[in-house]
């Protein structure tokens, strides 16, 4: 919020002047009502593996998150770039893997990636699209210098803490919306269902039926499914209440099984079919496969689109990037060491209390090692493991993330955040919601901002011009 | 809409129903176990069995005191038609339904499960009691409230209905089926004086000892309080208002969906052969197999709507 020299940046100029004036008491009460509001609204999430607490908060943080327009246009216009270029390259990839064949990515990175499903090579997805929702994280390390920390093609979430953020801030402090102009997220339902329903499969007829399909209300992002169904109008779905019939897939309604055209499952690819995946999921349809093989359903997103979610694969965007567009990438990779190369894995080792080492599967923050903040014996279990499976990491460097202020008891405190804007991709284009979930580390001085280890959530705003 | 959808409207709502059921239950019996000490234990076994819950706390093996099986309604979690469980399932099948809800009412039943949690945290003392079981009215009072304020009056609506009455007109009978024996002597020696205490738990446990005494006066009579119970039809708690109203509720779902349902034809011969009186003629073929065959009746409809509108399958 305040620059290096201590002034005001230029976007916070306006919220400054309102925080300002405001007794911190009042703030403070406030802070708490947010924290009732999410509770009774019940946006909670389960934690795996912890009974005692079932629901949890995310906590979140009063002070808005602030990007000026100019910032935005220059972030917006990188993403949509990114995202054209995935949803390229998974075309590729299941048809006639150019790139392979130009050498510009290895071959192994496909062959060996666990998300990459051969029963997709040559399938057209409905609209020829991939990657209809997905959330590309992004931090900052300076004044105008941006870098993407990651892709997230799968099924991207945490929409719903956008659109409840804003309508929490909303319902706290109205008057400061009337003084800053600040850029709207609500449409984003609609803007999902109207994106959605234009990848309606071939045998759609009439107006699209869209559902949601959920593993379930003990899922920890069930709230974020239900919500999601319920801003849209769409049925929310568990794999029991579908079953092919006459060759669609159609879910049971009270008088009877009605056919539906566009599924946006939250479950993963494996757990789809019981009948061509994992035999013992009860969370999908049998037969969907050969329902969507035949133009019968849209699922969105489509199978095996994990690939682009691969942190090896990552280190290959910017030439993925250039290879689909003929362009250079606007935003730029986080320097990446593939430990799967000798030469990178020696130079990872040699640094590692420096240096951030993920999975290359791994999501939600587990199984990461952060080598500034961990200790001497955590750095040597990690060498162990990484020096027994070094396919299975990659390596960056820690990032002097950009802070942004915080509200506690003391007053504003710097933390470290990051930026995950949404981006819905439809026949008819790239829609991206102004702004995103701004995850924020609670902890003084901690980088991991992940809910699933005591990350919190700010809103977003992106101003007006 | 989803059959599992309605499915989870109706159980939602009968599971805020018994809530509110059991806790009217527990006053009862804790009413009368304060003034008869003497045939308290056989007060509670009563009430537990009305409760459907006897056999489960028989399991425990503890003793029928009030402390004891007051705690085991209000707060065992291994006690599945306990407040504490029931609130749960309430919520956990709005939770499933959230999509077809009003926020109001989802943020109702959210409330009311976290309000009940927190006041059910410790065993609640004797003299916190009434203020527990006025919170947990208040809180089924206040989900009702949101509901018959913001519901759309489509599908949905009548399923979270028809769960509401049939819950009602179980527990209903079922405080009849427990009760009935001490309706019988008095009928045969018209005139004698009944147990009036007995009488009072009784319409207590259905809130209705004022509502009684407004329509007939201060006569306490058996069969005057089966006819109020069974029969009467400006009585929100009586087997014939509920039967109404489920009948009207199937009735509105037939139309919507243009077509006509088994459930409809149950419930219609429920509501026109079992509950056309007069009250005599029900003492006269036997008040316990009228209420048993009620009860089997009203559970054969549960089932067929569960049926008719593919809650399950």
């Amino acid at each position: 919020m305040r620059g290096q020299t201590g002034d005001t940046r230029a976007p916070y100029s306006e919220f400054c002047e309102w925080f300002d004036a405001e007794e911190p008491a009042r703030i403070h009460r406030k802070a708490q009502q947010a924290e009732a509001f999410f509770r009774t609204t019940g946006i909670t999430f389960n934690v795996y593996g912890q009974d005692d607490a079932d629901e949890r908060l995310i906590p979140f943080d009063v002070v808005p998150r602030i990007i000026s327009a100019s910032e935005w246009r220059r972030l917006s216009r990188g993403i949509e770039q990114r995202v054209r270029a995935l949803n390229a390259f998974l075309y590729d990839i299941y048809h006639r893997q150019e790139i392979l064949r130009a050498g510009r990515v290895p071959v192994e990175l496909i062959s060996r990636n666990e998300a990459f499903l051969p029963m997709m090579m040559g399938m057209d997805p409905p609209g020829g699209v991939y990657t209809h929702i997905s959330g590309t994280d992004i931090v900052r390390t300076g004044p105008n210098e941006f870098y993407v920390l990651e892709d997230n093609a799968r099924t991207p979430s945490g929409v719903s803490y956008m659109l409840e953020n804003r309508e929490t801030m909303l319902q706290m402090f109205p008057e400061l919306f009337a003084k800053v102009p600040v850029r709207e997220v609500s449409d984003y339902p609609i803007n999902l269902l109207r994106s959605l329903a234009a990848c309606a499969p071939p045998l759609c007829e009439g107006t699209p039926t869209v559902a949601v399909l959920t593993p379930g209300i003990h899922n920890s992002a069930y709230f974020e499914h239900s919500f999601l169904a319920d801003q849209m109008g769409a049925e929310l779905v568990e794999g029991h209440d579908l079953r092919v019939v006459g060759g669609r897939v159609a879910m049971r309604t009270t008088q009877g099984y009605k056919p539906i055209d566009v599924i946006y499952r939250r479950v993963d690819d494996d757990f789809l079919d019981p009948l061509n995946f994992r035999p013992d999921s009860v969370l999908g349809v049998p037969g969907i496969w050969d329902v969507y093989r035949a133009g019968g359903i849209t699922i969105a997103n489509a199978p095996g689109t994990g690939i682009a979610d691969d942190k090896a694969l990552y280190s290959y965007m910017p030439d993925i990037i250039e290879f689909y567009t003929g362009e250079r990438a606007l935003l730029p990779n986080v320097p990446t060491w593939r430990c799967s190369e000798p030469d990178h894995l020696k130079e990872v080792l040699d640094r590692l209390p420096e240096l951030v080492v993920k999975e290359v599967h791994g999501s939600g923050g587990y199984g990461m090692l952060v080598g500034p903040a961990a200790s001497k014996k955590e750095i040597a279990a990690f060498r162990a493991k990484l020096e027994a499976n070094p396919r299975n990491y990659i390596a960056q460097p820690t990032l002097s993330l950009s802070t942004v202020p915080i509200f506690t008891r003391s007053g504003l405190a710097p933390r470290h955040v990051d930026l995950r804007p949404f981006v819905l991709m439809s026949p008819a284009g790239i829609t991206i919601t102004p702004g995103g979930l701004t995850r924020v580390a609670m902890t003084k001085g901690s980088l991991v901002v992940n809910s699933s280890q005591g990350g919190g959530t700010k809103d977003t705003w992106v101003l007006e011009d | 809409m989803l059959g599992k959808t309605a499915g989870s409207l109706f159980w939602m709502a009968r599971y805020l129903e018994r809530s509110e059921n059991n806790a009217r239950l527990i006053d009862a019996g804790f009413r009368i176990a304060l003034t008869r000490s003497s045939t308290a234990r056989a007060e509670w076994k009563s009430i537990l069995v009305t409760a459907g819950s006897n056999q489960a706390y028989a399991a425990t093996g503890q003793e029928y005191n009030s402390a004891k099986v007051v705690d085991f309604m209000l707060r065992d979690t291994h006690n599945p038609s306990s407040i504490l469980s029931v609130v749960k399932q309430a919520r956990d099948n709005a939770r499933t339904a959230r999509t077809y809800l009003t926020r109001e009412v989802w943020e109702a039943v959210n409330t009311s499960w976290m309000t009940l949690g927190a006041l059910l945290k410790r065993q609640v003392r004797d003299d916190d009691l009434p203020d527990v079981l006025s919170a947990i009215r208040q809180q089924s009072a206040q989900v009702r409230g949101a509901f018959s304020g913001t519901m759309l009056r489509n599908d949905g609506y009548n399923f979270a209905r028809l769960g509401t009455f049939l819950e009602r007109a179980d527990n209903t009978a079922r405080i009849l089926d427990v009760k009935y024996y001490l309706l019988l002597p008095s009928v045969a020696h018209i005139g004698t004086s009944i147990d009036n205490v007995q009488w009072e738990t009784i319409l207590r446990s259905v809130s209705a000892h004022r509502a009684y005494h407004w329509l007939y006066g201060t006569e306490i009579s058996a069969l005057k309080i089966a006819e109020f119970l069974i029969l009467y039809k400006q009585m929100p708690r009586s087997l014939a208002f509920c039967a109404q109203k489920m009948q009207d509720n199937i009735g509105w779902l037939q139309r919507g969906y243009r077509h006509e349902t088994e459930a409809g034809r149950m419930v219609e011969a429920l509501h026109q052969k079992k509950l056309a009186g007069p009250i005599q003629a029900i003492f006269d073929n036997g008040l316990h197999e009228y209420i048993t065959d009620f009860l089997r009746a009203n559970a054969a409809l549960a089932q067929q709507i569960e049926r008719d509108y593919r809650f399950v399958v």
